[in-house]
């Protein structure tokens, strides 16, 4: 992937990254805030994916009845989501049509309305939206072991939020949510595609540079302890089929250890993007019928978050049984120096989820906005080169650090139906 | 404001490269030469009408099973071959077809193709294999059973489309999985995998006659002489009045809905008409009218939109929305409102420009990945839209007028004769 971007930042704080690609028609424009649901205390859980969703409803300039119409009309492509530590708006474009998403991005940082009427409406939305997850076995567990993992850190709660805080977060809340977080200085906007970077640039000067700063609250930093021992739960729900979740304390995206354990993740689950069918865990768990699938994840965070491992357990077995050959696999990890060539390997697939990538502006712009929530651009372009270097010894040494039961919860969906 | 390069980015006629294997097999490719990779897919008549009602899903059991082990090598082998190199492939079936799909670094194409023709040519169907995926798909079976949205949309197929091949799920029933032996597989592959039908197309970093020589090497001598041909689709009864059917699942905090009726095929003359007020319907914007009044103004659905299902046989109109069980009668009575207006009124001219803007300026964002071609690509062949169709497509698109919006909507929806399908508490 061509590395060359411009990176700069306007008067009032806010960054702009460039990225030129002349390869199709196409601009992809991305606007970031610094704020998600590691930044909302007890009590109004929700709020940052709640805002977003009140960012389509519309300024004085793009009413609801517009906004919505103004994008698809010219072909665009838009959308917008919440995580743990950021907020972001995408529209990808025809390349000659992307003032307009500008323009709507540099209005609704600051003028958007949060009609009472509108806030009302988009409660039921949003708890209809969780009453969606709830339907899902796999969320059930996922969000208990998510609060079990974390006491203190806000990464305790799910984006979506609390129910009883989408019953009770009130428009003013939610207009004080945006205009303390949607200022310039807290914002990152990544661009990629057909476009000129010096007329583009001076075009986003125009539109965002008269916009004031604020003064952006430090982020919610609540340290969550070191795990004293491993937590064990159980939810129960409808169906037939036991899930099995396992949850390790996993370091923030910037911290050394993370590339080393992106190769034991490798290893372990299977490259991210690709099949995972002669990852160690396929062979130990589901070749041998312990389980029908199982996946394992992790995600580039601020602070230290999770790795999950995902079991759909096999229903011949039971959930020890389960649960001490995926030990087993961990111990081997741990034990046993893996071989170089395994490295070598991980390597060739990272580099090929890389290319993959880059076959898509939309992807491009994304990547740029993304690791600059977390760390710079360079993360990203050095990730293969700094993946390559990852020796056998690293990876038993991050196994054996990281992947402790004791620093770990399981969480068990038990189905209330008959197993199959 | 933005630099305009003029540049080739619609497939066409120029660029796209089609031949004809002697065995049958139809091969497609365009080059994209912006990234080093490659993506390939495609499909044959393998799909689920061939299969009787007590094995039903039988073609898809076969498609799943193909890279479980072939002649010259092992699941682990088939798999460790595929991901040391960061590739990948994988097939699934439905009721006309058996398609797969993969991509790979350009360098390890030929590896991908040679991959493809073991499992399409030479599969053994390993006892054990086969009974670790029967408990895989088991297992799956158990899960729909669970999901509000498959049940909904199962238990509309079943009554929209009854008596014809379409109202079955291509995925099977518990009993019918389990009633599939390893000889039924094996007959199945043996009758209908073969080049007859079969379309494959490469999109990415090659030149599309070393593309068509890569696939002609592992391809090309494929000769199954008594493959069999797929039997003609049998014509389906319509609805006499609205029926409703719930699916009831305990437990479950949100409820899911279909409401619709038959569609035009791929093929029809309505098609563009039916497609762009589909658009004004459920699709435009933040999902079109069903979307503004169910989610917008009433709060009820998270999502709430209409869509058309149109391929080779009778399509269907469908409007889809998942809502709290005790707002299910509201959402359903809004939708069939909706409904009602449409057919009675059409569209506007200012609801139908915005889509058909819409239709024409998205057209360049379709054409974003070499997968995104390669669909692209193989649909061309699948409803002989010809080579030169996204070059007529913005005629296509501007060429539907809002009494051709009217006419299609009153030929196909009635909102005396739906099909309502629900599945929750």
């Amino acid at each position: 992937m061509a590395n060359k971007i411009t990176q700069t930042t306007l008067k009032n704080g806010m960054k702009v990254m460039l990225k030129e690609i002349h390869t199709a028609p196409i601009i992809s424009s991305w606007v970031w805030y610094r704020v998600g649901s590691r930044d909302e205390p007890t009590g109004k859980t929700g709020i940052s994916h709640w805002t977003e969703h009140m960012q389509f409803k519309g300024t004085k300039q793009f009413p609801a009845s517009m906004l919505d119409k103004a994008i698809s009309r010219e072909g665009g492509r838009w959308n917008a989501s919440t995580s743990h530590d950021s907020t972001r708006y995408f529209e990808t474009m025809p390349a000659d049509k992307i003032d307009l998403a500008l323009r709507l991005e540099s209005d609704r940082m600051q003028n958007s309305l949060f009609d009472a009427k509108e806030v009302a409406s988009e409660r039921t939305v949003i708890i209809s939206e969780r009453e969606g997850h709830e339907n899902e076995p796999m969320f059930r567990v996922s969000e208990a072991v998510q609060q079990t993992a974390f006491h203190v850190h806000p990464y305790h709660h799910e984006i979506i939020g609390d129910m009883a805080d989408l019953r009770t977060i009130t428009r003013d809340d939610l207009y004080d949510h945006y205009r303390k977080y949607y200022v310039p200085n807290n914002a990152v906007l990544s661009m990629a595609g057909d476009f000129d970077t010096k007329s583009m640039l001076k075009r986003i000067k125009e539109l965002f540079e008269p916009i004031p700063k604020g003064k952006v609250p430090p982020r919610l930093i609540r340290p969550e302890p070191e795990p004293k021992g491993e937590v064990r739960l159980s939810v129960e729900g409808p169906g037939e089929t036991t899930f099995i979740q396992v949850a390790y304390r996993f370091p923030n995206a910037t911290d050394p250890d993370y590339i080393p354990l992106q190769v034991f993740d490798s290893l372990l689950a299977g490259a991210s993007g690709l099949s995972y069918k002669t990852s160690r865990l396929y062979r130990a768990l589901v070749d041998k019928e312990f389980a029908v699938d199982v996946s394992g994840w992790s995600e580039a965070t601020i602070d230290p978050y999770l790795y999950r491992i995902t079991i759909t357990k096999h229903p011949k077995r039971q959930p020890e049984e389960v649960l001490a050959a995926l030990d087993k696999e961990i111990t081997k990890l741990q034990d046993v120096l893996v071989s170089s060539s395994e490295i070598t390997r991980a390597v060739k697939q990272a580099r090929a989820v890389f290319a993959y990538g880059s076959e898509n502006i939309t992807n491009q712009a994304f990547w740029m906005g993304y690791v600059e929530m977390f760390s710079s651009y360079e993360w990203f372009t050095d990730y293969l080169n700094k993946l390559a270097k990852v020796t056998p010894a690293d990876v038993r040494r991050v196994a054996r650090k990281y992947f402790q039961p004791s620093s770990r919860v399981i969480g068990t969906y038990v189905p209330k139906g008959k197993e199959a | 404001m933005a630099k305009l390069i003029a540049k080739p980015s619609l497939p066409g006629p120029e660029d796209i490269f089609r031949t004809v294997l002697p065995n049958g097999i139809t091969v497609l490719a365009r080059s994209n030469f912006n990234s080093p990779s490659v993506s390939m897919g495609g499909y044959l008549p393998a799909g689920a009408i061939f299969e009787s009602d007590e094995k039903l899903g039988l073609a898809d059991f076969v498609s799943s099973s193909l890279m479980r082990g072939t002649q010259t090598r092992d699941f682990d082998g088939i798999y460790n071959a595929l991901e040391s190199v960061g590739a990948s492939m994988g097939f699934d079936s439905g009721v006309h077809n058996a398609n797969f799909g993969g991509r790979s670094l350009v360098e390890d194409l030929p590896l991908l193709l040679k991959l493809l023709s073991e499992s399409l040519k030479t599969p053994i169907f390993p006892k054990d294999e086969i009974e670790k995926l029967r408990a895989q798909i088991l297992t799956g079976l158990a899960l729909r059973e669970q999901d509000t949205s498959d049940m909904a949309a199962m238990a509309f197929d079943r009554t929209l489309f009854a008596g014809h091949p379409y109202s079955r799920p291509s995925d099977g029933f518990v009993e019918t999985i389990k009633a599939i032996t390893r000889r039924d597989m094996q007959n199945f592959h043996r009758a209908h995998y073969g080049p007859k039908g079969m379309v494959i197309a490469i999109v990415g970093a090659i030149e599309p006659k070393k593309a068509f020589e890569a696939v002609n090497r592992v391809l090309g001598g494929w000769q199954v002489p008594c493959q069999v041909d797929a039997p003609a689709l049998p014509p389906h009864k319509p609805v006499r009045k609205t029926v409703r059917k719930h699916h009831s699942i305990a437990g479950k905090s949100q409820s899911d809905l279909v409401i619709g009726m038959i569609g035009p095929s791929r093929k029809d003359p309505e098609y563009f008409s039916a497609s762009l007020g589909n658009a004004v319907l459920g699709q435009f914007g933040m999902m079109g009218r069903i979307g503004n009044v169910v989610r917008e103004k009433s709060g009820l659905a998270y999502y709430a939109s209409s869509s058309l299902s149109a391929g080779i046989g009778p399509g269907s109109w469908e409007v889809h929305a998942g809502v709290n069980p005790k707002n299910l009668k509201k959402a359903i009575d809004l939708i069939e409102k909706e409904l009602r207006r449409f057919v009675k009124s059409g569209v506007t001219k200012n609801e139908l420009a915005d889509c058909q803007a819409n239709y024409v300026g998205r057209l360049p964002l379709s054409f974003e990945s070499n997968s995104g071609v390669a669909g692209a690509l193989l649909s061309i062949e699948r409803y002989n839209l010809g080579a030169d169709y996204f070059l007529r497509y913005v005629d296509l698109v501007r060429g539907v007028t809002r009494d051709d919006v009217l006419a299609t909507a009153k030929k196909y929806i009635d909102p005396d004769r739906l099909v309502i399908a629900t599945a929750g508490p």
